[in-house]
């Protein structure tokens, strides 16, 4: 039988990885570098106070020392310097934090999706009860008993937001579950865990991973806040909340302690949710 | 005269291959067109140009859609949108997800005549009540107030019929409106709508791709492929002998119940050559041209 | 159909009872109330038969298709496979059993997973059940069922809703069963297609030696293709016949319902 060319246009559509995907990418990337490089490109050290330099302007303003680009705070810290720091703090939240609540949630979600019965009625009970818990409430009272640090942060977040994934991914899994390939893969012989791994994860992946940069952003938010009311980590280093904190009171005399960190905070979290939006079009092989 | 009249439309997708190519069809008032042809045919695509609801990655790129005189195509959007609104209306391929499910039936029905039209609550409750009765839906006034899902598939499909109905059109284009249903409801589904067509004297374009249907409900057919007319011709001229060699293909693979030997052959590879060939030469001379 | 399963029977299915939960009346605590969907059905399918399997949307077809492949479990009644009796078998010891009856599914777009190549799709089934040489099983059913081997390294959205089916049918033959049930196959498929599919599924039957159990609404594709019908009328059955005599004398009102709505391609037939 001749193979019938195609008689419409519709599967020649092409998608092309767009400005969003790269600009995202960039700025993460970027920021990854500096983290991990932070304690050999900073210019100065973070924790150096020099009262003699406080409240230096950025550089290009008038009667400022060379050397503090972003200008220094009313300690005489380099801005720029303790920014750069900032982001290991707020990456290593970010990754692990959003990872692991990742797992747990897409797990427990595609499990209470696909294998329905009691794994479900018991997951989703679960999910209810715990989303009743206030959360900002919450993850005060937990870190008051973890003591701060940054795995209590970690802990934190994790605890609080599983729910998130698992809520949205269960729904998708049940949506997968009915479809006919499911059915074809039963029929063929496999198992429910090789099916729900084998046919139902890989078309649910795009949403984990939306989901996943989500979470990363909002990490990074929380850390933020946290540190702004002072129950972040517990040594001095420097994070883009505390940094915000510090900031707020000299804002009319030195506005460059607050604005610069709060920059960095806005394009980090932007750049995550719109790398999710960005990936999520990559993975699916499928045109709607 | 023509109530539509398109001529020479092309349609593509936006920097890329073409879906429609110089698709020229007349509609009669009153008459009722089939638009046949294989998935992917493009008659949807002509069905949705009429109607202004092309999807934003189509473009035309030439002819004309005149309706009841006035080409559409050159009209401001907002005058296009009231032409189209006043005079046509759709009939939809899946009633399942042409009624919004969180709206009861009736002001689903009555919202687009009392928003847009501009008629008073009661006298579209009226109509509304009066449609459903048409359709012979037993109990007009618990439809009204019923959701979507508690209705079966035939009963939305009545409910979608009636309100293509309800503004009075001069066309209305129905997508495919029985291909989702079974044999039996089809049958009266079908009867339904040719009736009202007939009552209400509508200009029908009936897009399909089963010819069993077209004999029953239309007055003239075009068939196409690859978004090109290839025969446009009557329908007792059609089912006597088709003069397109790739209408006989079709009409050879539709099963027929009654001669378990006709039927059911598939389009032979001479056939697709050759109506293959014709499309690129249409290519080859718009590339030109 | 008189008395018991004879040795030549793939299939004998006694008083079949099928209940599904109602999902829609389901209270807030405790299970939901079942709708009984088959009421008990008793018929056979012979070794090499093509049996058609007809009815409405309500009429339990699918249903039973999928009780014959065992997707769903019976409440109440017998099928035996081959003599087995599968009626309430576990999975573990339906799993090597199920390479010997196959399913074909209706839609084409659902049926394979869209983020498998169809090489993949066709491959797992063979993969599961320990067969080897996968590369020219594949190649092997590619060319069966008449797509290029080039097609293995595809999507399925990268092909027509034809060649998806085709590629559905290829799975589904890769295992050498015994037995197909086609449920639906045809119905989304525009007339071309339709008639590539149903030849195709044709001559399979005839080179492959197998067992078909052809679910459809379409009288029309049934008289061409089945040598029996049954038709099922709201999960009962009231007609079981040789096509022909259905056709030339359909006894249920039913029969001669669904007959009179078939619109034919013909402007002379009285219709409307």
């Amino acid at each position: 039988m001749a193979e019938a060319k195609p008689i419409d246009g519709r599967s020649l559509i092409r998608r092309r990885a767009g400005a969003r995907l790269w600009l995202s990418a960039g700025w993460l990337t970027l920021l990854c570098a500096v983290a991990l490089l932070a304690p050999w490109i900073a210019p100065k050290d973070p924790l150096a106070q020099d009262l003699f330099l406080g409240r230096l302007p950025p550089f290009w303003v008038q009667g400022t020392e060379p050397g503090y680009w972003l200008g220094t705070d009313s300690l005489g810290r380099d801005v720029l310097s303790r920014i750069l720091h900032g982001a290991r703090v707020a990456l290593a939240v970010a990754l692990v934090a959003g990872t692991i609540t990742c797992l747990v949630g897409a797990t427990l979600g595609l499990m209470a999706g696909f294998l329905r019965g009691w794994v479900d009625m018991v997951i989703s009970r679960l999910i209810d009860i715990w989303m009743a818990f206030p959360p900002v409430l919450f993850s005060i009272l937990l870190i008051a008993v973890l003591g701060p640090g940054l795995w209590s942060i970690i802990i934190a977040i994790v605890v609080i937001d599983w729910t998130r994934f698992a809520r949205v991914i269960r729904a998708e899994a049940m949506a997968q579950g009915a479809m006919d390939y499911v059915a074809s893969a039963r029929v063929a012989g496999r198992g429910r865990i090789g099916t729900m791994l084998r046919e139902i994860l890989p078309n649910v992946l795009p949403t984990i991973v939306v989901l996943l940069t989500l979470e990363m952003g909002i990490a990074v938010i929380v850390e933020a806040i946290l540190s702004f009311v002072n129950l972040s980590i517990s040594t001095d280093d420097p994070t883009w909340g505390g940094m915000i904190a510090e900031g707020r009171t000299s804002v009319h005399q030195a506005w460059w302690v607050l604005v610069f960190p709060l920059i960095t905070l806005f394009l980090t979290v932007l750049s995550f949710s719109q790398l999710g939006e960005g990936l999520k079009d990559r993975f699916d092989p499928v045109l709607r | 005269m023509s109530f539509l009249s398109i001529r020479n439309l092309s349609v593509r997708l936006k920097k890329g291959p073409p879906l429609l190519r110089r698709v020229s069809l007349e509609v009669a008032a009153g008459e009722v067109r089939g638009l046949v042809g294989e998935s992917g045919a493009g008659k949807s695509m002509i069905g949705k140009a009429v109607l202004g609801i092309l999807p934003p990655s189509v473009e035309v790129t030439e002819g004309e859609i005149l309706l009841d005189g006035v080409d559409l195509l050159r009209l401001p959007i907002a005058e296009r949108r009231r032409r189209i609104g006043a005079s046509a209306a759709l009939i939809p391929q899946d009633p399942l997800t042409a009624l919004n499910p969180s709206h009861r039936i009736g002001p689903q029905i009555t919202d687009r005549l009392v928003d847009i039209l501009g008629w008073t609550r009661a006298d579209a409750e009226a109509r509304a009540r009066a449609l459903l009765a048409e359709v012979q839906i037993p109990d007009p006034d618990r439809v009204l107030r019923s959701y979507p899902h508690e209705l079966s598939g035939g009963m939305r499909q009545r409910v979608l019929i009636a309100s293509a109905f309800a503004a009075e059109p001069k066309l209305i284009v129905a997508d495919e409106p029985t291909t989702a249903l079974d044999v039996t409801v089809q049958k009266q589904i079908l009867k339904l709508i040719a009736g009202m067509q007939a009552r209400h004297g509508t200009a029908l374009l009936f897009v399909t791709h089963d010819l069993g249907v077209v004999s029953k409900v239309c007055q003239k057919l075009s068939v196409l492929y690859a978004g090109m007319v290839v025969e446009d011709t009557s329908v007792a001229d059609f089912f006597a002998a088709p003069r397109h060699p790739y209408s006989a293909a079709l009409l050879a693979a539709t099963p027929k119940y009654t001669d378990p030997s006709a039927g059911l052959q598939p389009v032979p590879d001479t056939v697709i050559a050759t109506v293959q060939a014709e499309v690129a030469a249409f290519d080859r001379g718009t590339a030109r041209g | 159909m008189t008395g018991g399963p004879r040795v030549a029977d793939l299939y004998s299915v006694q008083d079949l009872h099928l209940s599904l939960a109602d999902m829609t009346a389901k209270p807030l605590m405790g299970a939901a109330p079942l709708i009984d969907i088959l009421h008990g059905l008793t018929f056979t399918i012979p070794k090499g038969a093509v049996v058609g399997i007809v009815g409405g949307s309500g009429s339990g077809k699918s249903t039973l298709g999928r009780a014959l492949v065992r997707l769903l479990e019976p409440s109440g009644g017998r099928i035996l496979f081959d003599g087995t009796d599968i009626t309430h078998l576990p999975e573990a010891a339906l799993r090597p059993l199920r390479r010997r009856f196959q399913m074909i599914f209706q839609d084409p777009m659902s049926s394979l997973n869209p983020r498998h190549r169809v090489g993949t799709i066709i491959a797992e089934p063979l993969r599961l059940h320990g067969f080897d040489s996968l590369p020219d099983r594949v190649a092997r059913a590619l060319d069966q069922v008449g797509l290029p081997r080039a097609f293995a390294a595809r999507y399925p959205h990268e092909l027509s809703g034809g060649q998806r089916q085709r590629v559905g049918i290829a799975r589904a033959i890769a295992l050498e069963p015994d037995f197909i049930l086609a449920d639906e196959i045809v119905s989304g498929l525009d007339v071309s297609s339709q008639a590539q599919v149903l030849n195709l599924l044709e001559q399979l039957v005839r080179d492959l030696g197998l067992t078909l159990a052809f679910i459809s609404h379409d009288l029309s594709v049934i008289r061409r293709l089945c040598q029996r019908t049954i038709v099922l009328y709201r999960g009962k059955i009231v007609e079981d016949r040789p096509t022909a005599d259905l056709f030339a004398d359909p006894r249920a009102a039913y029969t001669r319902e669904l007959l009179d709505a078939i619109p034919l391609p013909d402007p002379a037939q009285p219709w409307v």
